[in-house]
Protein backbone atom coordinates (compact mmCIF):
# COMPACT_ATOMS: atom_id res chain seq x y z
CA UNK A 1 0.00 0.00 0.00
CA UNK A 2 1.56 3.24 -1.02
CA UNK A 3 1.30 5.67 1.74
CA UNK A 4 0.63 9.55 1.26
CA UNK A 5 2.21 12.57 2.53
CA UNK A 6 0.68 15.47 2.45
CA UNK A 7 3.06 18.68 1.68
CA UNK A 8 1.71 22.05 3.15
CA UNK A 9 1.79 24.86 0.36
CA UNK A 10 1.67 28.35 1.93
CA UNK A 11 4.32 29.59 -0.33
CA UNK A 12 7.86 29.52 1.35
CA UNK A 13 9.33 26.01 1.01
CA UNK A 14 11.25 24.35 -1.11
CA UNK A 15 8.46 21.81 -2.04
CA UNK A 16 10.00 20.78 -5.46
CA UNK A 17 12.88 19.16 -3.52
CA UNK A 18 10.48 18.32 -0.62
CA UNK A 19 8.69 16.40 -2.74
CA UNK A 20 11.17 14.78 -5.10
CA UNK A 21 12.74 13.36 -2.23
CA UNK A 22 9.17 11.53 -1.05
CA UNK A 23 8.46 10.14 -4.23
CA UNK A 24 12.51 8.81 -4.56
CA UNK A 25 11.52 6.82 -1.40
CA UNK A 26 7.71 5.80 -3.38
CA UNK A 27 5.33 7.53 -1.13
CA UNK A 28 2.49 9.35 -2.84
CA UNK A 29 2.90 13.25 -2.63
CA UNK A 30 -0.14 15.82 -2.42
CA UNK A 31 1.17 19.62 -2.44
CA UNK A 32 -1.63 21.51 -1.01
CA UNK A 33 -2.35 24.73 0.73
CA UNK A 34 -6.24 23.42 1.54
CA UNK A 35 -7.00 23.40 5.39
CA UNK A 36 -9.53 20.38 4.75
CA UNK A 37 -6.83 18.40 3.18
CA UNK A 38 -4.36 19.19 5.81
CA UNK A 39 -6.29 18.54 8.51
CA UNK A 40 -7.21 14.89 7.17
CA UNK A 41 -3.31 13.92 5.74
CA UNK A 42 -2.24 10.79 7.06
CA UNK A 43 1.29 12.24 7.11
CA UNK A 44 1.75 16.17 7.23
CA UNK A 45 5.29 17.94 6.15
CA UNK A 46 5.47 21.95 6.83
CA UNK A 47 8.46 22.74 5.30
CA UNK A 48 10.13 26.18 5.23
CA UNK A 49 13.03 28.31 3.56
CA UNK A 50 12.92 31.95 5.16
CA UNK A 51 11.58 34.24 7.91
CA UNK A 52 9.80 33.11 11.12
CA UNK A 53 7.38 35.80 10.92
CA UNK A 54 6.89 35.46 6.83
CA UNK A 55 6.32 31.99 7.40
CA UNK A 56 3.75 32.62 10.06
CA UNK A 57 1.88 35.41 8.27
CA UNK A 58 2.02 32.97 4.96
CA UNK A 59 0.15 30.37 7.18
CA UNK A 60 -2.46 32.72 8.74
CA UNK A 61 -3.22 34.29 5.18
CA UNK A 62 -4.38 31.01 4.35
CA UNK A 63 -5.86 29.67 7.56
CA UNK A 64 -3.48 27.08 8.07
CA UNK A 65 -3.18 27.34 11.26
CA UNK A 66 -5.65 26.23 12.93
CA UNK A 67 -5.90 22.79 10.52
CA UNK A 68 -2.50 22.41 11.38
CA UNK A 69 -2.55 22.47 15.46
CA UNK A 70 -5.95 20.02 14.89
CA UNK A 71 -3.69 17.71 13.16
CA UNK A 72 -1.35 17.76 15.49
CA UNK A 73 -3.60 17.24 18.75
CA UNK A 74 -5.22 14.73 16.62
CA UNK A 75 -1.93 12.27 17.17
CA UNK A 76 -1.25 11.69 13.28
CA UNK A 77 2.63 12.44 12.50
CA UNK A 78 3.83 15.94 11.46
CA UNK A 79 7.55 17.21 10.40
CA UNK A 80 8.99 20.49 10.00
CA UNK A 81 12.07 21.16 8.46
CA UNK A 82 14.16 24.06 8.80
CA UNK A 83 11.30 26.85 8.75
CA UNK A 84 8.96 24.57 9.52
CA UNK A 85 10.92 23.24 12.49
CA UNK A 86 11.11 26.31 13.83
CA UNK A 87 7.35 27.47 13.25
CA UNK A 88 6.36 24.17 15.55
CA UNK A 89 7.75 26.27 18.61
CA UNK A 90 6.35 29.38 20.72
CA UNK A 91 7.81 32.16 19.80
CA UNK A 92 10.04 32.98 17.20
CA UNK A 93 12.26 36.34 17.71
CA UNK A 94 13.22 37.62 14.02
CA UNK A 95 12.36 40.95 13.63
CA UNK A 96 10.01 41.39 16.81
CA UNK A 97 8.58 38.30 18.69
CA UNK A 98 6.03 36.11 16.97
CA UNK A 99 3.87 33.66 17.86
CA UNK A 100 4.59 30.31 16.37
CA UNK A 101 2.16 27.21 16.36
CA UNK A 102 3.11 26.26 19.71
CA UNK A 103 3.45 22.33 19.34
CA UNK A 104 6.73 22.45 20.96
CA UNK A 105 7.96 24.43 24.36
CA UNK A 106 10.68 27.16 22.97
CA UNK A 107 11.44 29.89 21.23
CA UNK A 108 13.72 30.74 18.35
CA UNK A 109 16.68 33.51 18.05
CA UNK A 110 19.47 34.03 15.72
CA UNK A 111 22.70 31.72 16.64
CA UNK A 112 24.79 33.77 18.63
CA UNK A 113 27.93 33.43 16.27
CA UNK A 114 29.85 36.06 14.55
CA UNK A 115 29.31 34.38 10.87
CA UNK A 116 26.16 33.29 10.36
CA UNK A 117 24.28 31.79 8.30
CA UNK A 118 25.86 28.07 9.45
CA UNK A 119 25.94 26.49 6.09
CA UNK A 120 27.16 23.41 5.79
CA UNK A 121 27.25 19.58 6.89
CA UNK A 122 27.05 18.89 10.54
CA UNK A 123 27.29 15.83 12.56
CA UNK A 124 24.73 15.50 15.15
CA UNK A 125 24.90 14.16 18.62
CA UNK A 126 21.77 12.22 19.53
CA UNK A 127 20.66 13.43 23.18
CA UNK A 128 18.01 10.38 22.90
CA UNK A 129 17.72 6.89 20.50
CA UNK A 130 17.30 8.36 17.41
CA UNK A 131 17.63 6.95 13.73
CA UNK A 132 19.65 9.79 12.43
CA UNK A 133 22.65 9.51 15.69
CA UNK A 134 26.24 10.49 14.62
CA UNK A 135 25.36 11.43 11.05
CA UNK A 136 25.80 14.57 9.11
CA UNK A 137 23.19 16.45 7.82
CA UNK A 138 23.12 19.85 6.06
CA UNK A 139 22.37 22.94 7.31
CA UNK A 140 21.17 26.39 6.57
CA UNK A 141 19.70 28.59 8.90
CA UNK A 142 20.76 31.75 10.97
CA UNK A 143 18.35 30.97 13.68
CA UNK A 144 18.12 28.33 16.40
CA UNK A 145 15.41 27.03 18.49
CA UNK A 146 15.48 26.16 22.41
CA UNK A 147 13.67 23.88 24.02
CA UNK A 148 12.40 24.44 27.41
CA UNK A 149 11.98 20.69 28.03
CA UNK A 150 14.78 18.81 27.57
CA UNK A 151 12.66 15.42 26.90
CA UNK A 152 11.79 16.92 23.28
CA UNK A 153 15.10 17.56 22.42
CA UNK A 154 16.40 14.79 19.98
CA UNK A 155 19.79 15.90 18.79
CA UNK A 156 22.42 18.91 18.30
CA UNK A 157 24.86 20.21 15.86
CA UNK A 158 27.97 21.54 16.93
CA UNK A 159 28.53 25.20 15.53
CA UNK A 160 31.36 27.48 16.47
CA UNK A 161 31.81 25.73 19.80
CA UNK A 162 27.37 26.34 20.08
CA UNK A 163 25.60 23.45 20.54
CA UNK A 164 22.55 24.24 18.63
CA UNK A 165 19.35 21.83 18.43
CA UNK A 166 19.29 19.67 15.50
CA UNK A 167 16.10 17.22 15.58
CA UNK A 168 13.20 18.03 17.74
CA UNK A 169 10.28 15.75 19.13
CA UNK A 170 6.99 16.02 20.64
CA UNK A 171 4.77 12.90 20.75
CA UNK A 172 3.62 12.88 16.78
CA UNK A 173 5.17 15.95 16.09
CA UNK A 174 9.12 15.83 15.01
CA UNK A 175 11.62 18.94 13.40
CA UNK A 176 14.56 18.61 11.91
CA UNK A 177 16.70 21.94 11.64
CA UNK A 178 18.62 20.65 9.06
CA UNK A 179 17.18 19.19 5.53
CA UNK A 180 16.62 15.92 5.00
CA UNK A 181 15.74 16.01 1.70
CA UNK A 182 18.98 17.46 1.03
CA UNK A 183 21.07 15.17 3.27
CA UNK A 184 21.55 12.07 0.78
CA UNK A 185 20.61 8.78 1.93
CA UNK A 186 21.10 9.63 5.97
CA UNK A 187 18.41 11.81 4.96
CA UNK A 188 15.80 9.76 3.12
CA UNK A 189 16.32 7.45 5.93
CA UNK A 190 14.69 9.57 7.94
CA UNK A 191 12.05 10.28 5.73
CA UNK A 192 11.70 6.53 5.48
CA UNK A 193 11.33 6.60 9.32
CA UNK A 194 8.15 9.33 9.29
CA UNK A 195 6.50 7.13 6.84
CA UNK A 196 7.24 3.96 9.11
CA UNK A 197 8.44 2.03 5.96
CA UNK B 1 43.93 20.62 7.59
CA UNK B 2 40.08 21.70 8.05
CA UNK B 3 37.10 21.21 6.72
CA UNK B 4 35.94 23.04 3.24
CA UNK B 5 32.33 21.90 1.55
CA UNK B 6 33.59 21.09 -1.88
CA UNK B 7 31.45 22.50 -4.49
CA UNK B 8 31.41 21.08 -8.24
CA UNK B 9 30.62 23.89 -10.38
CA UNK B 10 29.05 23.47 -13.69
CA UNK B 11 28.56 26.14 -16.30
CA UNK B 12 25.66 25.58 -18.44
CA UNK B 13 24.71 26.81 -21.46
CA UNK B 14 21.54 24.47 -21.97
CA UNK B 15 21.71 22.03 -22.74
CA UNK B 16 25.92 21.45 -22.16
CA UNK B 17 28.05 21.41 -19.52
CA UNK B 18 30.32 24.11 -20.78
CA UNK B 19 33.76 25.42 -19.65
CA UNK B 20 35.68 27.92 -20.03
CA UNK B 21 39.04 29.56 -19.70
CA UNK B 22 38.91 33.24 -18.01
CA UNK B 23 35.38 33.19 -18.80
CA UNK B 24 35.30 33.40 -22.14
CA UNK B 25 36.40 30.49 -25.07
CA UNK B 26 33.63 27.84 -24.18
CA UNK B 27 34.31 23.77 -24.65
CA UNK B 28 31.31 21.36 -24.76
CA UNK B 29 32.50 18.79 -22.03
CA UNK B 30 28.69 16.88 -22.14
CA UNK B 31 25.78 16.58 -20.22
CA UNK B 32 25.04 17.91 -17.23
CA UNK B 33 23.42 15.08 -15.33
CA UNK B 34 26.02 12.80 -15.87
CA UNK B 35 28.56 14.61 -14.10
CA UNK B 36 26.47 15.70 -11.11
CA UNK B 37 25.36 12.32 -11.08
CA UNK B 38 29.20 11.10 -10.79
CA UNK B 39 29.70 14.07 -8.29
CA UNK B 40 27.12 13.27 -6.02
CA UNK B 41 28.26 9.92 -5.83
CA UNK B 42 31.96 10.69 -5.33
CA UNK B 43 30.96 12.76 -2.18
CA UNK B 44 30.38 16.52 -3.35
CA UNK B 45 28.83 18.86 -0.35
CA UNK B 46 26.33 20.73 -3.20
CA UNK B 47 26.33 21.52 -6.95
CA UNK B 48 26.69 24.99 -8.34
CA UNK B 49 25.15 25.53 -12.10
CA UNK B 50 25.81 28.69 -13.21
CA UNK B 51 23.99 29.58 -16.86
CA UNK B 52 26.55 31.60 -18.96
CA UNK B 53 24.29 32.74 -21.60
CA UNK B 54 21.50 33.96 -19.01
CA UNK B 55 19.32 34.70 -21.76
CA UNK B 56 15.15 34.84 -20.93
CA UNK B 57 15.20 32.22 -23.92
CA UNK B 58 17.45 29.67 -22.44
CA UNK B 59 16.37 30.40 -19.03
CA UNK B 60 13.85 27.10 -18.96
CA UNK B 61 17.11 25.20 -20.52
CA UNK B 62 18.94 25.52 -17.13
CA UNK B 63 15.75 25.00 -15.10
CA UNK B 64 14.88 22.12 -16.64
CA UNK B 65 18.05 20.33 -15.92
CA UNK B 66 17.71 21.48 -12.33
CA UNK B 67 14.25 19.59 -11.91
CA UNK B 68 15.69 16.65 -13.34
CA UNK B 69 18.78 16.47 -11.22
CA UNK B 70 16.93 17.22 -8.08
CA UNK B 71 14.79 13.78 -8.72
CA UNK B 72 17.87 11.87 -8.08
CA UNK B 73 20.40 13.92 -6.79
CA UNK B 74 19.68 14.69 -2.53
CA UNK B 75 22.66 17.28 -1.80
CA UNK B 76 21.56 21.17 -2.01
CA UNK B 77 21.93 23.02 -5.26
CA UNK B 78 22.63 27.09 -5.77
CA UNK B 79 21.65 27.91 -9.47
CA UNK B 80 22.94 31.63 -10.80
CA UNK B 81 23.27 33.07 -14.34
CA UNK B 82 20.55 35.94 -15.29
CA UNK B 83 18.79 35.97 -11.96
CA UNK B 84 17.11 39.47 -12.66
CA UNK B 85 14.18 39.40 -10.32
CA UNK B 86 12.49 38.32 -7.50
CA UNK B 87 10.26 36.12 -9.76
CA UNK B 88 13.63 34.48 -11.63
CA UNK B 89 14.74 33.54 -7.99
CA UNK B 90 10.99 31.88 -7.27
CA UNK B 91 11.33 30.31 -10.71
CA UNK B 92 14.62 28.49 -9.74
CA UNK B 93 13.92 27.42 -5.57
CA UNK B 94 10.45 26.06 -7.34
CA UNK B 95 12.40 23.60 -9.78
CA UNK B 96 14.61 22.38 -6.64
CA UNK B 97 17.36 25.01 -5.81
CA UNK B 98 17.98 25.86 -2.59
CA UNK B 99 20.00 28.86 -3.06
CA UNK B 100 19.97 31.29 -5.74
CA UNK B 101 23.36 33.63 -7.15
CA UNK B 102 22.93 37.06 -8.05
CA UNK B 103 25.78 38.77 -9.54
CA UNK B 104 25.32 40.83 -12.80
CA UNK B 105 21.65 41.91 -11.47
CA UNK B 106 22.73 42.54 -7.62
CA UNK B 107 25.36 45.22 -8.70
CA UNK B 108 22.57 47.03 -11.32
CA UNK B 109 19.83 47.13 -8.59
CA UNK B 110 21.56 46.34 -5.17
CA UNK B 111 17.70 46.60 -3.74
CA UNK B 112 17.42 42.78 -5.57
CA UNK B 113 19.21 41.23 -3.09
CA UNK B 114 17.32 42.69 0.05
CA UNK B 115 13.95 41.96 -1.77
CA UNK B 116 14.66 37.89 -2.50
CA UNK B 117 16.37 37.73 1.38
CA UNK B 118 12.91 39.57 2.55
CA UNK B 119 11.00 37.21 1.10
CA UNK B 120 13.19 33.57 0.96
CA UNK B 121 15.70 34.30 3.61
CA UNK B 122 19.10 35.75 3.84
CA UNK B 123 20.86 32.15 3.57
CA UNK B 124 19.14 31.46 -0.03
CA UNK B 125 20.65 34.57 -1.40
CA UNK B 126 24.63 33.89 -2.79
CA UNK B 127 26.40 37.27 -4.29
CA UNK B 128 28.94 36.06 -6.82
CA UNK B 129 31.66 38.49 -7.54
CA UNK B 130 33.61 38.43 -10.26
CA UNK B 131 36.99 39.70 -9.33
CA UNK B 132 39.98 41.40 -11.51
CA UNK B 133 43.26 42.65 -9.99
CA UNK B 134 43.26 46.19 -10.20
CA UNK B 135 46.33 47.05 -8.40
CA UNK B 136 48.25 45.70 -5.38
CA UNK B 137 45.55 44.53 -2.64
CA UNK B 138 42.71 45.85 -4.83
CA UNK B 139 40.42 44.32 -7.13
CA UNK B 140 37.69 45.13 -9.30
CA UNK B 141 33.94 44.20 -9.63
CA UNK B 142 33.18 42.73 -13.23
CA UNK B 143 29.58 41.67 -14.39
CA UNK B 144 28.11 39.89 -17.32
CA UNK B 145 30.20 36.43 -17.20
CA UNK B 146 33.58 38.73 -16.25
CA UNK B 147 32.96 40.86 -19.86
CA UNK B 148 31.76 44.22 -18.17
CA UNK B 149 33.94 46.27 -15.89
CA UNK B 150 31.97 48.39 -12.95
CA UNK B 151 34.60 50.45 -11.14
CA UNK B 152 33.21 48.83 -7.50
CA UNK B 153 35.84 47.90 -5.19
CA UNK B 154 35.39 43.89 -4.50
CA UNK B 155 35.97 44.80 -0.74
CA UNK B 156 33.71 47.42 -0.84
CA UNK B 157 30.98 45.65 -2.76
CA UNK B 158 31.58 42.44 -0.08
CA UNK B 159 30.90 44.66 2.74
CA UNK B 160 27.32 46.23 0.82
CA UNK B 161 26.01 43.38 -0.39
CA UNK B 162 26.48 41.73 3.07
CA UNK B 163 24.50 44.40 4.36
CA UNK B 164 21.79 44.35 1.62
CA UNK B 165 21.26 40.65 2.79
CA UNK B 166 23.40 38.18 1.17
CA UNK B 167 24.19 34.91 3.20
CA UNK B 168 26.83 33.87 1.45
CA UNK B 169 29.49 35.22 -0.88
CA UNK B 170 30.95 33.86 -4.12
CA UNK B 171 34.20 35.14 -5.38
CA UNK B 172 35.66 33.64 -8.15
CA UNK B 173 39.11 34.88 -9.91
CA UNK B 174 38.94 36.51 -13.41
CA UNK B 175 42.38 36.40 -13.57
CA UNK B 176 42.84 32.41 -12.44
CA UNK B 177 39.93 31.17 -12.94
CA UNK B 178 40.77 28.37 -16.00
CA UNK B 179 44.76 28.70 -15.58
CA UNK B 180 45.16 25.86 -12.91
CA UNK B 181 47.70 28.29 -11.51
CA UNK B 182 46.02 28.30 -8.05
CA UNK B 183 43.81 30.60 -6.48
CA UNK B 184 44.33 34.53 -6.11
CA UNK B 185 44.91 33.89 -2.03
CA UNK B 186 45.58 37.94 -1.19
CA UNK B 187 41.96 38.19 -2.94
CA UNK B 188 40.13 35.51 -1.04
CA UNK B 189 41.84 36.28 2.24
CA UNK B 190 40.62 39.87 1.82
CA UNK B 191 36.91 39.15 1.19
CA UNK B 192 37.07 36.84 3.90
CA UNK B 193 38.50 39.09 6.40
CA UNK B 194 35.42 41.08 6.12
CA UNK B 195 32.50 38.35 5.01
CA UNK B 196 30.56 37.91 8.30
CA UNK B 197 29.29 35.27 5.96
CA UNK B 198 30.36 31.99 4.43
CA UNK B 199 32.56 32.19 1.49
CA UNK B 200 33.16 29.99 -1.53
CA UNK B 201 36.24 31.02 -3.53
CA UNK B 202 36.56 29.65 -7.07
CA UNK B 203 38.67 30.04 -9.68
CA UNK B 204 42.29 28.56 -10.37
CA UNK B 205 42.70 25.21 -8.81
CA UNK B 206 45.28 23.04 -10.71
CA UNK B 207 46.08 20.31 -8.17
CA UNK B 208 45.81 19.36 -4.39
CA UNK B 209 48.67 21.74 -2.88
CA UNK B 210 46.68 24.60 -4.76
CA UNK B 211 43.79 23.74 -1.94
CA UNK B 212 46.39 23.23 0.89
CA UNK B 213 47.99 26.83 0.79
CA UNK B 214 43.90 28.53 0.47
CA UNK B 215 43.10 26.47 3.78
CA UNK B 216 45.91 27.30 5.40
CA UNK B 217 45.89 30.74 4.27
CA UNK B 218 42.32 31.66 4.39
CA UNK B 219 39.39 31.28 6.09
CA UNK B 220 37.03 30.23 3.40
CA UNK B 221 34.08 27.95 3.90
CA UNK B 222 33.86 25.89 0.27
CA UNK B 223 35.58 25.62 -2.49
CA UNK B 224 33.71 25.64 -6.26
CA UNK B 225 35.87 23.44 -8.68
CA UNK B 226 35.20 22.70 -12.00
CA UNK B 227 38.66 22.50 -14.19
CA UNK B 228 39.90 20.03 -11.79
CA UNK B 229 36.59 17.82 -11.50
CA UNK B 230 35.61 18.06 -15.12
CA UNK B 231 38.70 16.68 -16.99
CA UNK B 232 39.12 14.08 -14.55
CA UNK B 233 42.47 15.23 -12.86
CA UNK B 234 41.30 14.20 -9.36
CA UNK B 235 37.88 13.02 -7.85
CA UNK B 236 35.90 14.38 -4.93
CA UNK B 237 37.00 11.46 -2.60
CA UNK B 238 40.96 12.19 -3.63
CA UNK B 239 40.33 15.96 -3.16
CA UNK B 240 38.77 15.36 0.52
CA UNK B 241 40.57 12.44 1.25
CA UNK B 242 44.17 15.01 0.56
CA UNK B 243 42.65 17.69 3.07
CA UNK B 244 41.40 15.09 5.99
Amino acid sequence: MTKKVTIIDYGLGNLFSVSKAFEHIGAQVEITAEPEKIFNADYLVLPGVGAFNKGMQELASRNLIEPIKKYAASGKPLMGICLGMQMLFETGEENGVHQGLGLIKGRVVQIPADKIPHIGWGAVSAKQNWQGAEKEFYFVHSYHAICTQENNLLATVSYKNLELAAAVKNGSVVGYQFHPEKSRNQGLELCKEFLCL
Amino acid sequence: MRKVRIIPRLDIKAPNLIKGVHLEGLRVMGDPQVFAQKYYEQGADELLYMDVVASLYERNGILDIIKHTAKNIFIPMTVGGGIRSVENASEALRSGADKVSLNTAAVREPELITKIADYYGNQCVVISIEAKRKSEGRWEVYTDNGREHTDLDVIEWVQRAVQLGAGEILVTSVDQEGTKKGFDIPLVKAVCEVAQVPVIASGGMGNIEHLHELLEETTVDAVAIANVLHYGTMTIEDIKAKIK
